[in-house]
């Protein structure tokens, strides 16, 4: 039994795209304003494209302030006339309707999520699609049981939402404004980010295929400066945004004194805090799925990493050698692990940021890997021997990028964890439930997980502390974000 | 083997507990679970899988006989369609390693005997170290010994080390396989922590169950195990084979574990040195799948020998 040079085997996982021939596109779409599909009245078009491969997939309607004016005249025609009068249990079939045709098409829908968004085919399968419909079914239950939900008050919807939502997550954004609001009785115009329309539109599509009444939902697509108009328009009595907590800033600003019910759900640098008595490997799955689950593009991403001093090595030891099995790809196949990011635009910040790293002396270890040609790509990235003063620990990169600090005992990890004008998400690893709790209670996050990472269930409420943003989308708490209470 | 490179201080603490996350562990496996494994990754899968099987044979009522049909289908796995590998090892009672070896002579599969009181390891050390010396005389190549798992749940790790490293003396050339027989051991963090016994204490390989035990392999216990395997080898450089036995018994599973070793250890765990699945009714569902993808249909049972 001498030492044997084995010969080296090589074996690869073929490729195994999901097939795209069951998809229906158009080439062209135009806006869904009461019940009907309007053309822009600016004429207007912009390009919706596949970041994988920098193909144009459908030309998309730019609206312009009138459109959003009809979108708005038509949803609050719809209230006044139809959904504020129906019974909550003629609206909960509605909602219920729509959530069990979006599983019917759960498979269209997924696909065409990875095609427009770039996210792995893995995740709009598992998780944004079936998520999806399950937002739907949750706030279906509610909407006859709203003073169950609200004991001793009197509950009235707000009447129009104006809706604004990012490119991360677009459908499953779109479930998470669109079917509390309809549970409680509101009409909506609702705006999807300009990189990722397409799934919005095909629920426009179901939504009609549903039957519920014209007008109840319109979705008009478009820039920011079509988000401005749906903020300033004078006739919305609510304005719900998920982005950045730049463009949430000036919202915050335009709404003030209007009398409008404002929730915003912003941006993120969430610590993931690693205990020297955690599960070690199963941490290290946390930390992969805390930064790298949907490239990167999620506001609640385990952005900052905290692994306490002693076994600092041994977890980034094994985080790298975990990261060497990562399969970065081709969206649409099966295998792929990490996708392609959402944009140009967002791949140069991205790439920015990693500049800053390196100009901040920070150690850099990326993937071992070819990345695909043709799209847009970012190879998943550590930062280590990280301090609280680096511009990349501090500001929120919403890409594949992890910066990486050591602390010694727990109040020190909770002041750093802390120190920072974000308050969405953290994370805690550790073997002991007293720890557990000890922590949960002193970080200042909305979201907190022990043990796992980026868990999402429309039960749950989501919302953050500070520059994250405030209100809370999922759960009962979701609710109230769109009605009067008396 | 090499030398073993790690000093005393190297070895951990076996008394302090492990902390392995029981559902994180069964989420990892999910994903391994949902690998897409088509076309010329499947084939090549599936011939790698026959290469890895030890054919096995451990029952009360066996005999010369019994022996020889089973040696002869190792060598001999489908001979209507050439070009197919064989299979790592056949798998017997040291009473039957004579019996095995001069049948399987002459082809490139290996004796593996179980010793040490196989299944119950309820035995004086004695007796094990002598099961173990007879069965190496009678010219295994492989040994695969139980640890006590009295003895473990008592918490007497010392004693399981200390046994475990007698019976790798005694081995001599022969690999010694460990059998932790995690169904009796329960939760994954005694499965952690008698693999880090097993794996300090001089295995070869370490392997799952003995398969008179439910639960026998699991992916869960499998992928803790690898975990084990892996640390063993970031800290020391030693390089440490797997085997789950027990339970294994359609290829889909099969390809679902190579996935698993591939990505927690990497491609070089990939050879029948280094990766082995102890089953007795794999083969022909693997053989099966081969000729499958092959030619395009499926095949009666009909076509494949039981042996």
């Amino acid at each position: 039994m001498a030492k044997k040079k084995s010969n080296q085997i090589k074996w690869d996982y073929a490729s195994a795209p999901e097939s795209t021939g069951h998809i229906q596109l158009k080439d062209r779409y135009d806006l869904f304003i009461g019940g009907k599909w309007v053309k822009p009245s600016s004429g207007k078009y912009f390009d919706s494209i596949n970041p994988a491969n920098k193909k144009v997939i459908a030309k998309v309607a730019h609206a312009n302030g009138s459109d959003v004016d009809k979108a708005v005249k038509a949803a609050r025609k719809a209230y006044d006339e139809i959904w504020s009068r129906i019974s909550p249990a003629e609206r909960a079939k509605y909602i219920y309707r729509i959530a069990r045709l979006m599983q019917e098409r759960a498979r269209e829908l997924a696909v065409i999520e990875s095609l427009d968004a770039g996210k792995v085919i893995r995740e709009s399968r598992d998780v944004d699609v079936p998520l999806a419909c399950n937002h739907f079914f949750y706030y279906a239950g509610w909407a006859d049981k709203l003073e169950y939900a609200f004991p001793n008050r009197r509950v009235e919807p707000l009447g129009v939402a104006g809706q604004i939502i990012p490119w991360n997550f677009p459908l499953l954004m779109a479930a998470w404004k669109i079917a509390p609001a309809l549970a409680a009785g509101n009409t909506i115009v609702l705006k999807p980010a300009e990189t990722t329309s397409l799934t919005a539109l095909k629920l426009a599509e179901i939504i009609k295929d549903s039957g519920l009444p014209d007008g109840v939902v319109n979705i008009v697509t478009g820039f920011g400066d079509t988000g401005a108009e749906i903020v300033n328009h004078k006739d919305i009595n609510k304005i719900a945004f998920t982005g950045s907590t730049a463009v949430g800033k000036i919202i915050q600003k335009a709404t003030a004194g209007t009398g409008k019910k404002l929730t915003l759900e912003l941006g993120g640098k969430s610590a993931n805090i690693i205990m020297d008595d955690a599960p070690l490997d199963q941490a290290v799955e946390g930390i992969i799925n805390g930064i790298f689950f949907n490239q990167g593009h999620v506001c609640c991403a385990g952005s900052r990493l905290f692994v306490q001093e002693n076994v600092a090595d041994i977890v980034i030891e094994k985080l790298k050698h975990r990261m060497k099995s990562l399969i970065i790809g081709d969206p649409l196949d099966k295998n792929t692990d990490i996708g392609a990011i959402n944009s140009k635009e967002q791949l140069d910040t991205i790439n920015k940021y990693i500049k800053i790293g390196l100009k901040e002396g920070a150690e850099m270890y990326q993937t071992p890997c070819d990345l695909p040609k043709g799209g847009y790509y970012c190879a998943p990235t550590l930062f280590t021997g990280m301090s609280q003063s680096s511009v990349i620990v501090q500001e929120e990169i919403f890409g594949p990028v992890l910066t990486i600090q050591t602390f010694r005992t727990v109040d020190e990890v909770i002041q750093k964890a802390n120190n920072t004008p974000y308050g969405l998400a953290a994370g805690v690893w550790t073997d002991k439930g007293s720890r557990i709790f000890n922590l949960t209670t002193k970080l200042k996050a909305g979201v907190i997980w022990a043990n796992t990472y980026n868990k999402f269930d429309p039960t749950s409420p989501f919302g953050g502390y500070k520059e994250s943003g405030y209100g809370r989308e999922g759960g009962l708490h979701g609710l109230e974000a769109y009605v009067k209470l008396k | 083997m090499p030398a073993r490179k790690f000093v005393n201080s190297d070895i951990p603490d076996f008394s302090q507990q492990a902390h392995i996350d029981k559902v994180g562990v069964e989420e990892r496996v999910s994903r391994f679970q949902k690998r897409s494994i088509k076309n010329e990754s499947k084939l090549q899968g599936l011939k790698m899988i026959l290469n890895m099987i030890d054919l096995t044979t451990l029952e009360g009522k066996d005999t010369p006989g019994k022996v020889k049909q089973m040696c002869y289908k190792a060598a001999h796995l489908h001979d209507a369609h050439p070009g197919l590998p064989t299979v790592a090892a056949v798998c017997v009672y040291p009473a039957m390693v004579a019996t095995a070896k001069k049948a399987v002579e002459g082809s490139d599969v290996k004796v593996a005997s179980v010793s040490t009181a196989f299944p119950s390891g309820q035995a004086p050390r004695k007796v094990k170290l002598d099961d173990t010396k007879f069965a190496v005389d009678n010219g295994a190549d492989e040994i695969d010994m139980v640890i006590s798992r009295g003895k473990f749940l008592e918490g007497d790790y010392n004693f399981v080390f200390d046994e475990i490293a007698a019976i790798k003396e005694a081995c001599g050339n022969a690999r010694l396989k460990v059998i932790l027989e995690t169904g009796e051991l329960v939760t994954l963090d005694n499965v952690r922590r008698a693999s880090d016994i097993a794996l300090y204490a001089g295995a070869d390989f370490i392997k799952t169950s003995t398969g008179k035990i439910q639960p026998a392999a699991t992916m869960q216990v499998t992928y803790t195990m690898l975990e084990a395997i892996r640390d063993y080898k970031l800290k020391t450089g030693i390089q440490v084979g797997m085997k789950p036995a027990g339970g294994i018994s359609n290829s889909k599973l099969a390809l679902h574990y190579l996935v698993m070793v591939k990505e927690t250890l990497g491609e070089e765990w990939l050879t029948n040195e280094w990766f082995r699945f102890g089953a007795s009714s794999l083969a022909n569902d693997v053989l099966m799948q081969i000729l499958k993808t092959e030619t395009g249909v499926y095949q009666s049972s009909d076509y494949f020998s039981i042996d």
